[in-house]
C-alpha cells in the first residue's frame, strides 16, 4: 500500500510541476474554470432554494380560486355567485376576495391592493409591503397618498410594514379595509374579484372543480395544485434558460480545455516518449494526467461550489437580480433557505469534473501508446 | 529545502475542503432562523389567501402568474411571448394548458 | 549477460518503404564490460541498442538477459526490466524542461515508489558526486552541455542499474567534455557496470577506457 501512495504521489509531484512551468496559463485556466462552476452552481443552488420556496410558502395558499370569464377575460364575480357555490356539495368555505392593482405615478410601479379576510385595517389606515414602503420611503404612522383611478386623493395612515422578511411574498402588497377598497376603486357593491375555496376531502378537489365548471360555465377554477405547478415549470424553465445561456459559455470552455488537452504540442508528445523511455508505464503516464485533470477540475469544483453557495445564500444571488427583476421597480429583498442535497452536490460534480478530466485524458491516451524509442531518435 | 508539489497542493486541498465543510456547517447554522422566517411567510400566504411569489411585479400577468389570463400575457397567440424581459422568459403555465385545450385548438388551428 | 540471436529489425514491415535495419546479429555482451558499436552512418547501431535496452522489440529473433529470454515478454515486465537493469543516456540529452537538474534525475524513480527521503538522498548523492551539487536547483535548460549531459547521467544511475546505454554521447561535446565523459565511463565500469555505447568518435573508439569495439555495416556485424 504504501509504495502505491508514494507512487501516486510522486505522479502527483511531477504534473504539479510540469503545470508549474506555465503557472499564469494555468491558473488563469483553473480561474475560468472555476468561474464557471461558480456560474453553474449559482443557477442550480439558486433554482433549487426557489422551487423549494415556493412550494413550501404556497403550501397553504387557496385550495381552488374560482375566476369568472367573460369574453375570455377575467371579469367580476357579479352578486349571488357564492350562495351559487354554497349549495355544491364537497365545498367547506367559500370567501369572496377583494383585490386589484394600482399603478403608482409616483413611483412608477404596480402596487397590489388586497382586503384581507382576517384582520383588515380599520378604515382610512393601510398595511404595506417592505418593499414597496423602502421605495417610497414610508414608515408605520405616516400618511400615504394615493390618487384613484376615478382622480379623487386618498389619504391613508399606514399602520404597519409588513416584516422584511416576507419581501418574497408581500413586495407590493397594500393591505386596505373592505370599505377603503370600494371607494378607492368605486367597486360595484356585492360584487367580488374572485372566489377562494376550500374543500373537505383533498381527494374530492378535481370532482368539485368539475361541478363547478359545470354549476357556473362562465367561471373558471384554478386549483392550488396547478398553481404550484406553474411555479415549478416556471422554475425549471427560467433554470433551463440561464443554463442555455451558461451552455455558450460551456461549450467555450470545452473547446479551452480540449485545445490544451488534444493540441498535444510536439514538446509534450517528446516528453511522453521520453518518461516512457526512462521506464514510466503507458499506465503511468496515464495516471499522470488522470491526476492533472481530476486535481484541476476538482479545485475547480470546490471554488466555484463555495463560492456560488455565498453568492447564492449570502448575497441574494446578486447577479441574477437583473435577470429577474426586469424592469419591476419594486424587486423584494429575500433570503433563501439553504438547500445542499446530496444528489445536486454530485450532479454538480459529475458534470464539471468527468467532461474536463476525460477531456484532459482522452487525447493522452494516444499519445500514450507511442514507441518508447522514440526517444532514442532526435 | 522546498517543499514537494505534492504537499503545498495538499495544504491548497486542504483548505478548499475546509471551505467546503465550512459551506456545510454554515448551511446547517443558516436553515433553522431562515426556515422559521418562511414558516411565517407561508403563515402569512395562508392568511391573506395569496397565490404568488412577488417576485415579477411589473405587469398584472407576471405578478400573479397562476391567475392570469389564459390569454392576456399572450395576447395574439398562447404561445407568443409578448412581454420584455418576463415575458421572455415565462412560458404559458403548461399545467393549465390540458384544462383549456379546446381554447388552444381555436387559436392554434389556421382559418 | 546479454545474448542476441539471429536479431532482425523491420521498419514500416510489410508496406512499400519496408526496411530492414537489422539482417541477423549474433552477439553475446560480457557483464561489467564497454562495449563500443561503431559504423557509418544507417548502419543500425542505434536500433540495435533500442532492441538490446528493451525499448523496441526485434522483428525475428531472441534477446536473453541472464539466459532469459525477454523477446517475448509483455509491455509491463518489459518496461520493468528496463526501468530496473538499464539506464540510459540518449545523444540530445533528453531531459524534460522547465524541470530542476533534480527532478530530472528523480524522474526514473518514480514509478517505482520509493520512500522521498531516500530518493532524494541518492539523486543529491549522485549530482554531487558529478560536480552538479551546486546547480541542483536549476532548470535543466540554463545548463551547459556538458553539465546536461551529466544530469542525464546521474538520471540513468538513479535507479542502479546494471547495463549503461549511451548513444552518440560525445557527439555534442567539445574534446574536454569528450575527455571528462570517458573518465566517467571509466569510473562506472570500475563500479562493476556494464556500458554499452556507440561512437563515431575515434577519441571514444580508441579510448582504454573501451574494452571492446563492434563493427556494424548494413545491419550486419563486421569484426570486431
Ligand atoms: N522509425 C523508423 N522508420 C523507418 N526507418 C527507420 C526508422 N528508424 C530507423 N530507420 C532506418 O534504419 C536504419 C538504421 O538506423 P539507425 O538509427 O539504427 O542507424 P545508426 O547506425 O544509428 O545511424 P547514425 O550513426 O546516423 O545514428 C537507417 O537507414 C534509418 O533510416
Ligand atoms: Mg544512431
Amino acid at each position: 500500500m504504501r509504495p502505491w501512495i508514494e507512487k501516486q504521489r510522486y505522479l502527483i509531484d511531477y504534473t504539479l510541476a510540469a503545470l508549474a512551468r506555465r503557472k499564469a496559463r494555468n491558473l488563469g485556466l483553473l480561474a475560468v474554470y472555476a468561474l464557471l462552476v461558480f456560474m453553474l452552481a449559482s443557477v442550480s443552488l439558486f433554482g433549487q432554494a426557489l422551487r423549494q420556496e415556493a412550494a413550501a410558502v404556497l403550501a397553504d395558499s387557496p385550495e381552488v380560486i374560482l375566476q369568472r370569464l367573460v369574453a375570455g377575460r377575467h371579469d367580476l364575480i357579479p352578486p349571488g355567485y357564492l350562495e351559487k357555490i354554497g349549495r355544491i356539495r364537497g365545498v367547506q368555505h367559500q370567501q369572496g376576495r377583494l383585490w386589484g392593482y394600482y399603478y403608482d405615478p409616483v413611483s412608477k410601479a404596480n402596487y397590489t391592493l388586497l382586503v384581507p379576510a382576517a384582520e383588515a385595517p380599520a378604515p382610512g389606515h393601510l398595511r404595506l409591503g417592505a418593499t414597496l414602503a423602502r421605495e417610497r420611503g414610508l414608515q408605520a404612522g405616516q400618511p400615504l397618498s394615493l390618487r384613484s383611478y376615478g382622480g379623487k386623493l386618498f389619504t391613508f395612515t399606514v399602520d404597519e410594514v409588513l416584516p422584511a422578511s416576507s419581501e418574497l411574498i408581500s413586495a407590493d402588497l397594500v393591505l386596505l379595509g373592505e370599505a377603503d377598497f370600494r371607494a378607492f376603486f368605486d367597486y360595484p357593491a356585492g360584487h367580488y374579484t374572485d372566489i377562494a375555496l376550500s374543500v373537505a376531502n383533498p381527494q374530492e378537489v378535481r370532482n368539485v372543480a368539475a361541478k363547478l365548471s359545470a354549476a357556473l360555465p362562465d367561471a373558471r377554477p384554478i386549483l392550488r395544485e396547478e398553481m404550484r405547478r406553474t411555479y415549478a415549470s416556471l422554475l425549471d424553465w427560467r433554470e433551463g434558460i440561464a443554463l442555455a445561456l451558461l451552455a455558450a459559455a460551456l461549450l467555450a470552455f470545452a473547446i479551452l480545455a480540449w485545445e490544451k488537452a488534444s493540441g498535444l504540442s510536439a514538446d509534450e508528445r517528446r516528453e511522453i516518449g521520453i518518461l516512457k523511455a526512462i521506464g514510466w508505464e503507458t499506465g503511468d503516464v496515464l495516471r499522470m494526467k488522470l491526476w492533472e485533470g481530476l486535481l484541476i477540475s476538482f479545485s475547480a469544483f470546490l471554488l466555484g461550489l463555495v463560492g456560488a453557495y455565498v453568492h447564492v445564500f449570502h448575497f441574494g444571488a446578486r447577479l441574477f437580480e437583473p435577470v429577474l427583476k426586469g424592469w419591476a421597480v419594486l424587486y423584494p429583498r429575500f433570503t433563501l433557505v439553504p438547500q445542499l442535497d446530496g444528489l445536486q452536490l454530485f450532479t454538480l460534480f459529475f458534470f464539471t469534473v468527468v467532461p474536463y478530466t476525460a477531456a484532459v485524458l482522452v487525447p493522452i491516451w494516444r499519445a500514450a501508446i507511442i514507441d518508447p524509442d522514440a526517444a532514442m531518435r532526435g | 529545502m522546498t517543499r514537494r508539489p505534492s504537499a503545498r497542493f495538499g495544504a491548497f486541498l486542504a483548505v478548499l475542503l475546509l471551505l467546503f465543510l465550512s459551506m456545510l456547517a454554515d448551511a446547517r447554522r443558516l436553515a433553522p432562523p431562515r426556515q422559521q422566517e418562511q414558516a411565517a411567510r407561508a403563515a402569512l400566504v395562508q392568511q391573506l389567501g395569496l397565490s404568488d411569489l412577488a417576485l415579477f411585479t411589473e405587469a398584472r400577468y407576471t405578478r400573479h402568474l397562476s391567475l392570469a389570463d389564459l390569454h392576456s400575457p399572450f395576447q395574439d397567440h398562447p404561445l407568443a411571448l409578448d412581454h420584455f424581459p418576463s415575458g421572455s422568459v415565462v412560458p404559458p403555465p403548461p399545467a393549465r394548458l390540458p384544462h383549456y385545450a379546446p381554447l388552444d385548438r381555436e387559436t392554434t388551428l389556421p382559418d | 549477460m546479454i545474448q542476441l540471436t539471429d536479431i532482425h529489425k523491420a521498419f514500416n514491415q510489410g508496406q512499400h518503404n519496408e526496411y530492414w535495419a537489422l539482417s541477423g546479429i549474433d552477439l553475446e555482451l560480457e557483464a561489467r564490460r564497454v562495449t563500443a558499436f561503431q559504423g557509418p552512418s544507417g548502419s543500425g547501431k542505434t536500433s540495435l541498442l533500442t532492441i538490446v535496452g528493451c525499448l523496441a522489440r526485434p522483428t525475428r529473433g531472441r534477446v536473453r538477459l541472464h539466459g532469459e529470454d525477454i523477446s517475448g515478454l509483455p509491455e509491463r515486465f518489459l518496461t520493468e526490466i528496463r526501468r530496473r537493469t538499464f539506464g540510459f543516456v540518449f545523444q540530445q540529452f533528453n531531459l524534460i524542461r522547465g524541470l530542476s537538474a533534480l527532478d530530472n534525475v528523480m524522474l526514473p524513480a518514480y514509478p517505482e515508489g520509493k520512500p522521498h527521503a531516500e530518493l532524494l538522498q541518492r539523486a543529491e548523492v549522485l549530482l554531487a558526486r558529478l560536480q552538479l551539487g551546486h546547480r541542483r536547483h536549476a532548470r535543466v535548460e540554463w545548463l551547459s552541455g556538458g553539465e546536461q549531459q551529466r544530469v542525464a547521467i546521474a538520471r540513468a544511475l538513479i535507479n542502479d542499474p546494471e547495463v549503461i546505454i549511451a548513444d552518440e554521447p560525445t557527439a555534442n561535446l567539445d574534446t574536454t567534455l569528450s575527455k571528462q565523459f570517458l573518465a566517467i565511463l571509466e569510473e562506472l565500469s570500475g563500479e562493476g557496470r556494464t556500458v554499452l555505447l556507440t561512437s563515431h568518435d575515434p577519441l571514444v573508439i580508441k579510448s582504454s577506457a573501451v574494452h571492446r569495439v563492434v563493427g556494424l555495416r548494413d545491419g550486419r556485424l563486421c569484426g570486431d
